[in-house]
């Protein structure tokens, strides 16, 4: 092992020119810090070399902490040679708080755990929504864990294991969110720990929540089972409100960019009031977006639950679809209705998924009636768009045979025994 | 004497958001009555009870030593009661419980960090962006760089709201595009099958390698009497899944990976539902350290956006409503035969009325 502490002149060239420009830069801002974190400045060394070259020289295995499947990103240099100092240079995952929010005291915190144990590099936060803290080794990871865990911080997932959470804003700072996102992302994270840390689902996981369908914890396509805002009832609107805005924005603003704008044309303007046909509302947002003070949500809140939403690999994008249009997440029953229903859904593709298939996969493999009839969910007609249009079907209840006292057994080539073929 | 080792399935969960909140947010938790854009970059919440918080929202490079992010502790120690946030997008949110204080945190946010401020309203967001070359095992291309030289040029954007509407802007470092789905769309695309290292595949797990192939183009053959793996170049779309199962699939390739640009994804359900994002330009070179191609491309889509988009419209919005014609036209972008989807469900992208542009 080399010594930690030599520091040799590195230059880079090509990354100096990333120096310059308005945007912060983290290439003045690293190597600042190679001043006295010399694996940094080989880290800048092995980028530059990457730029070089258009090629990565990262190599990726596994290292768990006791205990955890998962958490720790491990990766070793192909350039160990030239940078002894990175040899081995991984990231930890941390559960960041729900929402993002940091006190200053818990944010310094993690900074000066990560200044001693490992390089120093913090990014805020990863795509899975992690607090990833990148550069340690074989041993200081295992350091750095224990005096996170001590302080009450605990590793993010990785793998075939639900992942971190994450979700918006909501009610701590956004009028518009119609359930607790933070309150209801601790609980999920917090009840499911177990299965965030040690793989044991066909795939990952993701919940991201969101408070409404503004979407701001960006659920539909980056999450299995996204969790949005929304409420039943009348939308709630303030006339005089309404009235006020149209005298500041005039008729042709209002009719252009709120009215005309509503998907489902449930919007009336009457005078300087608005008319809202609830019963049509699809609650998307949008009027309430631009009309934030005169146009509320409902007062009956709760959430939809959707299901099936990934990117690309493997099968191609999948959209996430509706699979409880109203859930009440008000109280810790309500929440242990949702994870109850989780439960359900994680038994039955636990049981049935295929290595690597995401739950999205897994529906357009078996349908989703089947997935109902298995996590006992009746059918709604808003989990679609519309009803099928192909007529490839077995109605089983008008299915000839069982009713029609024909042999309940279908002649069969070789004569076996017919086990386990019960009557209904 | 080694340290007694006191590891074992801690499992703490999720930190105590409601000890990280700031005062007001915990306060009125629930009560919030409406929101207010006072100036770019800067959003103005209103509880029931009158009390008002001030967020000031900063760009950040999201990858930040431990001595930034004590800089960005000190400032909200100082003006922000010691709280703040980051965003989906890796911006920082100082929470600010004072307006006269509003100020004095902008300009100190700009003096001390150099960081800008915006990012709200009609602005073009921060980019989102994978690992790359910095971290990332399976990178063709840098995510840190590309986004600091993307997000140079387009710095205006971020800091005025002039925008018809909101833009998000990711980057992925390949094809399993961690980056996810936005306005405008960023990705690496490989145009060679994976070359197999034969000595190097067994020590991966096969049948997972044959098992994440889209194409079922893998499977198993035996090279030299060991179990190794084939793959069927007809079959094979160079997608990298296998590369991400089995280092000894290798796909990337410095001299002919290329960048392509995608516009349009939208995740909200905000008028029309949540939309993906669609091909707009391939072939793009992958030119570190600045990518001046992807700039200038990036840049006639948002100069066509806002010349033609009108308020509220979402990229994707404003071209379903121009139609694709008219995009590929004020755009510039030459239309291919690579813009007709010729993968699962390729035929619910054609265009079945005859609604066409002439």
């Amino acid at each position: 092992m080399s010594d930690k502490n030599k520091k040799t002149e590195i230059k880079t060239p090509l990354l100096d020119e990333l120096k310059t420009g308005p945007w912060p830069s983290f290439v003045n801002d690293l190597k600042k810090l190679s001043e006295r974190k010399p694996a940094v400045g080989e880290l800048l060394g092995q980028l530059e070399q990457s730029y070089e070259d258009n090629w990565n020289y990262w190599q990726g295995t596994v290292l768990n902490v006791d205990g955890y499947g998962g958490g720790v990103i491990a990766r070793y240099s192909e350039l160990a040679g030239k940078f002894p100092n990175i040899a081995q240079f991984h990231t930890i995952r941390i559960i960041p708080p729900a929402g993002w929010v940091y006190s200053t005291k818990k944010l310094r915190e993690l900074c000066d755990i990560w200044d001693k144990h490992g390089a120093g590099i913090m990014q805020m936060h990863g795509m899975t929504g992690d607090a990833l803290l990148l550069g340690t080794d074989n041993k200081t990871t295992f350091d750095a864990a224990e005096e996170l865990m001590e302080a009450g911080w605990d590793l993010g997932g990785s793998g075939a294991a639900m992942r971190t959470l994450s979700c918006c804003v909501g009610q701590a700072r956004c009028e518009m969110a119609c359930f607790d996102t933070m309150g209801v992302t601790k609980f999920l994270t917090d009840t499911f720990i177990s299965q965030l840390h040690r793989p044991e689902l066909p795939y990952k996981y993701k919940f991201k929540l969101s408070g409404c369908a503004n979407d701001c914890a960006a659920s539909m396509q980056r999450s299995d089972m996204p969790v949005i805002g929304t409420w039943r009832g009348p939308m709630q609107i303030d006339q005089e409100e309404v009235a006020k805005f149209i005298d500041k924005h005039g008729l042709d603003y209002t009719v252009n960019n709120v009215i005309t704008r509503c998907p489902t044309q449930c919007m009336q303007l009457k005078g300087k009031s608005i008319e809202v046909d609830n019963g049509n509302c699809v609650h998307c947002m949008h009027c309430i977006n631009v009309m934030n003070k005169a146009l509320a949500p409902g007062k009956d809140r709760g959430a939809t639950i959707l299901i099936g939403g990934k990117r690309t690999l493997k099968i191609g994008d999948t959209m996430s679809s509706v699979l409880v249009p109203f859930m009440k997440l008000e109280t810790p029953e309500d929440w242990r209705k949702l994870t109850a229903l989780v439960e359900r859904i994680w038994e039955f593709w636990g049981e049935n998924g295929l290595e690597h298939e995401r739950i999205g996969e897994f529906i357009e493999r078996v349908g989703l009636g089947t997935l109902l009839e298995n996590i006992g969910l009746e059918p709604n007609v808003e989990m679609v768009a519309h009803p099928r249009s192909n007529p490839y079907i077995k109605f089983e209840e008008l299915a000839p045979g069982r009713m029609g006292g024909e042999p309940e057994e279908a002649p069969t080539v070789v004569n076996k025994e017919t086990e386990g073929f019960e009557k209904a | 004497m080694a340290t007694p080792k006191k590891m074992a399935p801690r499992d703490n969960g999720a930190p105590d958001h409601k000890v990280n909140l700031h005062p007001l947010m915990a306060k009125n938790y629930g009560k919030w009555k409406y929101h207010e854009i006072p100036k770019p970059g800067v959003l103005k919440h209103v509880a029931e009870n009158g009390d008002a918080i001030f967020t000031v929202r900063a760009g950040s490079p999201r990858t930040m030593s431990v001595d930034t992010v004590r800089k960005v502790c000190d400032i909200a120690d100082k003006y922000c009661q010691g709280h703040l946030r980051f965003t989906s997008r890796a911006n920082i949110e100082f929470l600010c419980g004072n307006e006269k204080d509003v100020e004095p945190l902008i300009a100190e946010i700009n003096k001390v960090l150099g960081f800008p401020v915006g990012g709200t309203g009609n602005t073009l967001s921060n980019i989102l962006h994978t690992q790359g070359w910095m971290h990332c095992n399976l990178p063709g291309t840098d995510a840190a760089g590309s986004v600091k030289a993307l997000m140079d040029d387009l710095y205006n954007e971020f800091v005025k709201e002039d925008l018809p509407y909101r833009v998000k802007l990711s980057t992925s470092c390949c094809t399993i595009n961690c980056g996810g789905q936005a306005d405008i769309a960023i990705n690496v695309q490989h145009h060679h099958p994976p070359r197999i290292n034969h000595q190097g595949v067994p020590i991966c797990e096969l049948p997972k390698v044959v098992a994440i192939c889209p194409v079922a183009a893998i499977r198993p053959t035996n090279v030299d009497g060991k179990g190794s793996l084939e793959v069927v170049e007809e079959k094979c779309m160079y997608c990298g899944a296998c590369h991400g199962q089995c280092p000894s699939m290798e796909i990337r390739d410095a001299q002919t990976d290329t960048l392509t640009i995608w516009v349009g994804g939208k995740n909200s359900s905000t008028r029309k539902g949540p939309a993906f994002m669609k091909l707009a330009v391939w072939g793009l070179p992958n030119n570190p350290p600045r990518w001046p191609e992807v700039s200038a491309a990036v840049r006639k889509i948002i100069n066509a956006y806002k010349a033609g988009g009108r308020p509220y419209e979402r990229i994707g919005e404003w071209i379903d409503r121009i139609g694709w014609k008219k995009f590929f036209e004020v755009t510039g972008f030459p239309f291919t035969k690579y813009h007709i989807d010729d993968f699962k469900l390729a035929r619910t992208t054609l265009n079945t009325s005859t609604h066409v542009r002439l």
